[in-house]
């Protein structure tokens, strides 16, 4: 946020054309992300997060289509680009790794053939060096005996392991950003910590910047330098990681707080969120999350809010924290 | 290896031993052999005799066992209409109906499976619709009236090919071909393509569907995302997906060639076994009809066999006794 | 009486569903169901709107016998589509046609999909060696083709029946023959569905208050599988139409006294060549289109009801 940012999303708006309208699955979405920096991306399932991080990408899936806004990354525009232009992009400046690790990896080709291939799409290395290339990578991303499993076929390597692998593909082409897609939630609970380390520490090493999708609040808290919160498609908040936590402001986020069990802390009960989350047809005018906010008054009937500061970089869309409105 | 090699040769045994006691059952309990063999005026002790020296006076399982050391040996028994060894009647018609089979499965599969790749992945050009559209109406055209429609187009009004018969055929002792000579390359033209017609569309819109449905996976969106290009997605990753399971039911297809080479054959009086089997049908030509089935049955098992070995290549999950998993 | 105008619920429902939407979408598709409905409809109805009794020796002239159509030279008007070798209105031959074929396929598609269904719930559901035997016996019977097996049963048929009862019950023989060819595609998917919900934990529950598992797989699996049954049922009415044309075309289906579409083809094939066309083609375009209706209006379901594809 001190210099230029990496990637800027401005505004982005992604449709999906139905019989019964138009569904808005991303609504104004606006974030910046820093060179090397971590964006923990949360929020319910068809918040519209995981619509922001393909959009990104550029392999939103018909007929889905960005209808609105800018995605910019190094200043440059991508999200206008043929798709010739963009798949150059795609794999070396921009990786994606994916949720289910079982289903990410071609089932016929071996895993060394998957790594050079990537690295021979990206750069001039001779099969040998991209072979070479391939072994160095595996060994970073802790496959063990890496010259006897590179020639070993996806469905020789565990769960862990194939997303270890799918973490390798990622990073082929040195990327400077990781869009990543859930990439915990299919695994088991004791290996989801070890890749989160994983992938922090690569990414430290590398300075790659990740936009990390998740609904996972602690992986988020673990990982993340800043959070956006995405609800109904618009982000409700967004902030420094410990700010968030520590002190959210909207709502919505301070029900996805109380939701996480604390140690040390003297709660008798969780508190939930009444409700659920509206479906994309039913979004209400006004604040999307109107129907179930406790605090809700007559102009989050009327008028959608606009993300507002409430403190240092960090800011939320709420009309409570508007100016002159300061009872609820 | 061998263990695959050899289980797979006990089912087909089965398999075979199966159909031979259906075809044994129709040979001894529906025409009675005696009566078939035998003038009219035969007395009841000559058909004794006679039911003695077949073995028929044995007990039933006694029979089958003879029945089936026959068949092994080749000998399937008396043509009732032809008064020949069924052997012999077989062997002078299986060159026919093979070169026809092979010119038809040749050409369904030549024209069939780049049909079918085209139209999984531009499916919303004009062009792929048109061939859809096509390729319905191709189901729907019974192979009889097309191989009428074909007659009375190309050779009672054009007068190019013949509508009838092998033209000249070399025989090569133990053989008879069509490809040696140019009436018997011009008689072929107008059959296979009847023949191959139907199986064509079928493989095309196989080969389509298994496409659409590869490129839905997460592995092809996996590609993408690491910015591979489009061919080395859809003719690397997607095709080769796509060809693991067309393998099998082309092979079926290929084997139902033979069976549907019957209707073929009638329309264009092609002296194959097809020919020879549908007058056995329409005669009560038991043991005609009881060796045709054995015929098919092993050309059935011989096929799929070849199948199961060409999957064995393709897809190394099958191979999974070269390496266990390995841990996290 | 608001009420009485409003659809009931169920209609509304349906005129509101997504598949609903899909057809009408689809023009192709609107076409085909009603070029299909009014075949149905005019072979159902044919013995009494047929011009003329074909089936009645009686009624035909044989000096009418190759009267070519009514546009061409030497056409008759009382006879639409011109006549076959023994005087018979082709029109009207046409619609009785239709009408043996449409029997036949209706009666055939049935009785494989009942078997196959039932099979199919028994094998998913009993498991273990009775599951074992009906599957492999499917995979050996998915190893011939349709067409084969029923040419082997007509064969077979014939050894058994005598002679002069042949005719009555070749109708029988081919129905029977043709259905017990096509069981197996019912029989997987039925039998796929059944091994999912068997172990869901509402069956395991159901088992525990004393109810009789059979009775819920039925209950729950059946329409469950509805789908799929009536995607295979379509596209295999469409089969066994040709099915029934090619063994009546091969001379082993339904006798020549009451002739399906396939056997009028076989029979005007041999004046092809001598140029009487009409008792060819037109026998035969009537069955490409009826067969085209069906497979249209199948592959339209198989889509509709794929939500993958949506």
């Amino acid at each position: 946020m001190q210099n230029a940012p990496l990637l800027r999303v401005e505004d982005l708006k992604v449709e999906f054309p139905t019989r019964r309208g138009r569904l808005v699955a991303v609504d104004g979405v606006s974030f910046d992300i820093a060179p090397g920096e971590v964006l923990g991306v949360v929020g319910e399932s068809g918040a519209g997060k995981s619509m922001t991080g393909s959009a990104i990408i550029g392999l939103l899936e018909p007929p889905g289509r960005i209808a609105g806004g800018s995605i910019s990354l190094d200043g440059r525009r991508i999200d206008n680009l043929p798709y010739e232009e963009m798949r150059k992009i795609r794999g070396k400046h921009i990786g994606a790794i994916f949720q289910d690790p079982l289903t990410s990896l071609n089932p016929l080709y071996s895993v060394g053939k998957q790594l050079v291939e990537t690295i021979e799409t990206h750069s001039d290395l001779s099969p040998t060096q991209a072979r070479e290339r391939a072994l160095a990578l595996l060994r970073e991303v802790g496959i063990p005996a890496p010259e006897r499993r590179i020639d070993q076929y996806p469905h020789q390597f565990s769960g862990g392991m194939r997303q270890r692998v799918v973490i390798a593909l990622a990073l082929c082409a040195n990327p400077r950003l990781i869009v990543a897609d859930e990439p915990t939630t299919a695994l088991d609970v004791s290996i989801q910590a070890q890749i989160i380390a994983l992938l922090k520490r690569l990414c430290r090493e590398h300075g790659t910047a990740v936009m990390l999708v998740t609904h996972d609040m602690g992986v988020i808290a673990e990982t993340a330098d800043r959070v956006a919160v995405m609800y109904a498609g618009r982000v409700a908040e967004i902030g420094p990681v410990r700010d968030v936590i520590k002190n959210p402001k909207h709502p919505y986020t301070v029900g996805l707080m109380g939701s996480i069990p604390r140690i040390g802390r003297d709660e008798e009960r969780l508190t939930q969120i009444e409700g659920s989350m509206p479906r994309l047809t039913e979004i209400p005018t006004g604040c999307a999350f109107n129907p179930r906010c406790p605090l809700v008054f007559d102009r989050c009937l009327r008028d959608r809010p606009d993300l507002i500061d409430v403190g240092p970089f960090h800011r939320v869309s709420c009309w409570k924290y508007a100016e002159g409105v300061g009872h609820a | 290896m061998i263990a695959f090699v050899i289980r797979r040769l006990l089912q087909s045994l089965i398999v075979m031993l199966v159909v031979g006691f259906v075809a044994f059952s129709m040979f001894n309990f529906l025409g009675d052999p005696i009566n078939n063999m035998v003038g009219q005026d035969a007395t009841e002790e000559d058909r004794e005799n006679l039911r003695v020296a077949l073995g028929l006076d044995k007990p039933f399982y006694v029979q089958f066992l003879v029945y089936l050391s026959n068949a092994v040996q080749g000998n399937f028994g008396t043509s009732y209409r032809l008064g020949m060894p069924v052997v012999d009647a077989l062997a002078d018609r299986l060159p026919a109906t093979l070169e026809l089979v092979f010119c038809a499965a040749g050409l369904a599969l030549l024209v069939g499976v780049p049909l079918g790749v085209y139209t999984g992945l531009h499916r919303d050009r004009w062009l792929s619709k048109v061939f859809l559209t096509l390729s319905l109406v191709g189901i729907s055209l019974p192979t009889f009236l097309i191989g009428i429609l074909l007659i009375l187009f190309f050779a009672v009004q054009l007068g190019w090919l013949p509508s009838f018969g092998r033209g000249d055929v070399v025989d090569l002792g133990f053989w008879s071909t069509g490809f040696l000579t140019a009436s018997g390359l011009k008689a072929l033209i107008l059959p296979s393509v009847t023949l191959a017609l139907f199986q064509l569309t079928l493989v095309m819109r196989l080969v389509r569907a298994e496409m659409l449905e590869v490129l839905r996976t997460d592995y092809i969106k996996f590609a993408r995302a690491r910015g591979l290009s489009n061919r080395a997605v859809h003719f690397g990753h997607a095709l080769g997906n796509t060809l693991v399971p067309v393998i099998t039911i082309t092979g079926l297809q290929i084997g139902s060639l033979i069976a549907f080479a019957i209707v073929t054959e009638t329309v264009f009086q092609w002296p194959g076994m097809g020919l020879l089997f549908l007058q056995a049908v329409q005669f009560v030509d038991i043991p005609i009809m009881s060796s045709y089935l054995i015929l098919i049955a092993f050309f059935f098992v011989a096929i799929n066999l070849v199948v199961d070995l060409l999957y064995y290549f393709v897809d190394p999950r099958l191979r999974a006794d070269r390496a266990v998993a390995g841990g996290h | 009486m608001a009420d009485v105008t409003a659809p009931p619920g169920a209609l509304r429902r349906f005129v509101d569903s997504d598949v609903f939407y899909s057809f009408r979408q689809s023009k192709v598709t609107v076409v085909a169901a009603i070029v299909t409905a009014i075949i149905v409809i005019g072979a159902f109805l044919g013995p009494w709107i047929a011009p003329h009794d074909t089936y009645d020796v009686r009624s035909l002239n044989l000096l009418d016998a190759f009267t070519p159509p009514v546009w061409s030279e030497g056409g008759n008007p009382s006879y639409l589509l011109g006549t076959d070798d023994q005087g018979r209105d082709v029109f009207s031959t046409i619609l009785l046609g239709a009408r043996v074929s449409l029997l036949v396929g209706f009666a055939a598609t049935l009785f494989a999909m009942i078997l196959g269904v039932l099979l199919g719930l028994i094998s998913g559901y009993v498991g273990g060696t009775t599951d074992a035997v009906i599957m492999r016996i499917a995979d050996i019977k998915l190893s011939f083709p349709a067409i084969l097996i029923a040419l082997l049963i007509d064969g077979v048929a014939r050894g058994i029946i005598p002679r002069d009862m042949h005719d009555d019950l070749a109708l029988y023989v081919v129905i029977f023959a043709i259905g017990i060819s096509n069981w197996v595609a019912y029989a997987r998917t039925v039998r796929g569905s059944t091994l999912v919900e068997k172990n869901k934990e509402y069956v395991q529950a159901a088992r525990i208050i004393g109810l009789h598992p059979f009775t819920i797989m039925i209950r729950h699996v059946l329409p469950n599988v509805l789908g799929p049954v009536l995607v295979i049922g379509t596209l295999g009415l469409a089969g066994a139409i040709l099915a029934e044309a090619t063994l009546s075309f091969l001379g082993v289906g339904v006798p020549p006294t009451r002739p399906s579409l396939g056997t009028l083809i076989r029979v005007g094939n041999n004046f092809l060549f001598s140029g009487e066309w009409w008792m060819t083609i037109f026998p035969g375009v009537m069955l490409v289109i009826l067969v085209l209706a069906v497979n249209l209006l199948g592959d339209w379901l198989r889509d509709a009801l794929n939500p993958k594809l949506r």
